[in-house]
């Protein structure tokens, strides 16, 4: 869906921002917020680009990068910490052949940090895309990926 | 007004409600020590250094944020407090470049003087530092994010004073940084380069770009014939530089200072500013009888350009095409000054000393050039690296003898004294206009409406009989208000004068720190008092400007006028 499209659905008003931010960026396949975007909400809705650029910027689950289809957003807070005896980021960068932060070269997989998804009783946890994976371990990792892959 | 009794540090108060804890106990002499704090700008309590203790709260409460209640006992220096505010300084210069002696505000940092004030002798804390890349791309202001503390001034001053948006804070928690926005350059965002972010910085992270050394390179060139021009604003800043009271007004002895520096002559940019009266209040006059784009806008500030050529490149055809008075001075020191004086304008260095950083981009500007191989103006200094190299040279300011200007750029009026503060340009343009349209001379030639730090302000002037309005508007945020009025055909107005900085050029990025408005009105009062103290009131009574027309111009808005004094603009507005 092109961005007019869904601009045209919100009231110009800046309290609505985040609501056009999320809606498009799902919409996208690249999953990102683009510089020519930001400046078109921004005129849009009437704001500073620096508005714009601050919110994108604050919360994990926005990106000014194109990401992966698919979106793996493993929590490093501390309960998830403390519950896990397993090192989830470095099984899931091997598994994937990227470091953190890093897209895989078929533009497939984007590995993220996340702040607290609010699951502390059933970590380590980690999401994709909008689905929570609770009570990690090695081997439900790998199985939960080729799931995904099997599904490209 | 209510009044709140309460109790700071065991002494009863009274202050009037809505106070802040901060400023009730500077009432009483009684400084609390803060950082992100500044006045006059929007409080943010996010370095939390003016924390202090109420009695019954649990935690430690920010002061700048917190108004006084009825009964509260407050504790400004308890154990508690002193060894938060230090931790909290102590964390901050853990992630801090703390390369101090040889960054530009050693011995005036905030957060330096506040690590010494809290007794900071060693950092309990291992240095988690990352060097990052300095944004160097543009000639007037540099930002080096490795000294950033992250305390938001220059946001708020971008964002809310200046409305330009340029700056921002991006990221979170322990990542959060200041940067332009898309995490891009200044000069690949709009920026005006009008400095007031570096004006409130409280460390070195935004600085003007320095160019002393340009200045002295060509000061000790036995080659060089190095001229130098001060423009309006700086003879009542310069004391703050070099020791002096606030608005004290020095300008001999910032002549007398100069010419130990070893510039050969000492202008002065109020002659200049004489002659831009004489342009444009000319062009005003053709624009009107003539049918010509009104109203027409003032061209003398380079903040206002940048962001006229970027913003409203519609409304360019508004903006008068008078140069403004450092590049005139520029333009006539590469022209007529070596004709009168024989020397070869290769030899010739103009240095201009301006309040203002933007003057630094201006001077760089391919249309400023006489000669297509050099610039007109060759080096730009602030007030703030005038003073710096006062002090490099050792010079003892204060008993200095005064001296003059030099001729032939140096007798002025009241009229150019006055450009430095908002109002000033309009306020000397009409006293030449309404003498030169209405053929008898102007009563009363003190236009107290366009006075003082209002942010838009308004007149009405007979001009021919008939009534004509014109607008003063500073800060780049009232600007827009006028310039979206001149863009949708609604500005009631003949003529506008926009000037970027708060209070005007006084108040400019490149002025002594420390600038809040009492300061501002200050330095208008002094500046206003020179009006009132000079012979000569109005640009076209300035003898040494009317021999110039005679000499060499012949006339205004003739053919070598239009060579020399005036330019063009660009739209400049394509982002991506």
């Amino acid at each position: 869906m092109i961005l007019k499209e869904i601009l045209q659905k919100y009231p110009k008003k800046d309290d609505q921002l985040i609501e056009i931010l999320l809606d498009y960026q799902s919409a996208k396949s690249n999953h990102y917020i683009s510089k020519e975007e930001i400046i078109e909400i921004a005129d849009y809705l009437g704001i500073p680009e620096s508005k714009v650029c601050s919110v994108l910027s604050f919360y994990t689950f926005f990106s000014v990068k194109p990401r992966g289809k698919h979106i793996i957003q493993v929590c490093k807070d501390v309960p998830c910490y403390v519950s896990s005896n397993i090192d989830i980021l470095k099984i899931i960068e091997t598994e994937l052949g990227i470091l953190v932060n890093e897209t895989t070269p078929n533009q497939q997989f984007t590995l993220e940090f996340t702040s607290c998804l609010g699951c502390c009783d059933v970590g380590p946890v980690m999401r994709i895309n909008d689905k929570i994976y609770t009570h990690l371990t090695a081997d439900k990792i790998k199985a939960i990926l080729s799931e995904y892959r099997v599904n490209m | 007004m209510k009044m709140v009794n309460l109790t700071i540090n065991n002494v009863k108060v009274s202050v009037e409600e809505n106070t802040t804890i901060l400023k009730a106990a500077k009432k009483f002499n009684m400084n609390i020590p803060t950082l992100c704090y500044y006045e006059d700008l929007d409080i943010k309590s996010d370095c939390r250094v003016c924390v202090v203790e109420v009695e019954g709260k649990k935690g430690l409460v920010s002061s700048c944020s917190t108004p006084v209640v009825e009964g509260m006992v407050v504790n400004t220096n308890s154990p508690r407090v002193l060894n938060a505010r230090k931790t909290i300084v102590e964390l901050i210069l853990s992630n801090h470049d703390t390369n101090c002696t040889t960054c530009v505000k050693n011995l005036r940092c905030e957060l330096q003087t506040l690590a010494r004030t809290l007794g900071i002798d060693e950092n309990r804390f291992p240095s988690v530092f990352e060097k990052c890349e300095i944004d160097e791309g543009n000639p007037s202001i540099q930002r080096n994010p490795n000294l950033c503390i992250k305390c938001g001034r220059c946001v708020d001053v971008c964002n809310n004073v200046q409305g330009t948006s340029v700056l921002a804070i991006l990221g979170r928690g322990h990542n959060v940084k200041v940067s332009a926005v898309f995490d891009e350059k200044l000069s690949d965002n709009f920026c005006t380069f009008c400095g007031q972010c570096a004006s409130v910085c409280p460390v070195g992270a935004i600085t003007e770009k320095d160019d002393t050394d340009i200045v002295w390179r060509a000061l000790t060139d036995p080659k060089k014939h190095v001229i130098v021009q001060v423009a309006p604003a700086v003879r009542v800043s310069l004391g703050e530089e070099v020791g002096q009271k606030v608005g004290t007004i020095v300008t001999g002895k910032m002549v007398a200072a100069m010419k130990i520096l070893g510039f050969d002559q000492v202008f002065d940019t109020d002659f200049a500013a004489d002659l831009t009266i004489i342009e444009e209040g000319n062009e005003l006059i053709q624009r009107v009888t003539n049918g010509g784009v009104l109203p027409m806008m003032t061209s003398c500030c380079p903040g206002w350009i940048n962001y006229a050529e970027t913003r409203y490149p519609d409304i360019l055809d508004h903006i008068s095409s008078c140069k403004s008075p450092q590049q005139m001075f520029g333009a006539l020191a590469k022209s007529y000054y070596p004709k009168k004086t024989g020397i070869d304008p290769k030899d010739i260095f103009v240095v201009s000393v301006m309040p203002c950083t933007a003057k630094k981009y201006e001077a760089k500007r391919e249309e400023m050039r006489v000669d297509e191989n050099s610039p007109d103006v060759d080096a730009v200094l602030t007030t703030r690296e005038l003073g710096k190299m006062i002090k490099q040279m050792g010079i003892d300011f204060e008993n200095l003898d005064e001296k003059p200007f030099d001729s032939p750029f140096g007798i002025t009026t009241g009229a150019a004294a006055i450009f430095g503060t908002t109002g000033g340009v309009m306020e000397a343009a009409i006293r030449t206009v309404y003498e030169v349209v209405n053929k008898k001379p102007l009563e009363g030639l003190d236009f107290k409406e366009l006075r003082g730090l209002k942010g838009i302000k308004e007149a009405e002037i007979n001009l021919g009989g008939k009534m004509v309005k014109v607008a003063v508007a500073h800060t780049l945020s009232m600007a827009k208000i006028l310039c979206d009025q001149v863009r949708n055909g609604t500005s009631p107005y003949a003529f506008i004068e926009i000037m970027t900085c708060l209070g005007g050029c006084i108040g400019g990025g490149g002025q002594p720190y420390g600038t809040s408005n009492t300061v501002r009105q200050e330095r208008i009062n002094s500046t206003y008092s020179l009006d009132a103290s000079m012979s000569l009131r109005k640009s076209h009574e300035n003898p040494e400007v009317i021999a110039l027309y005679k000499d060499y111009l012949k006339e205004p808005l003739g053919k070598l006028s239009h060579h020399l004094l005036h330019t063009h603009y660009h739209d400049r507005s394509s982002k991506v």
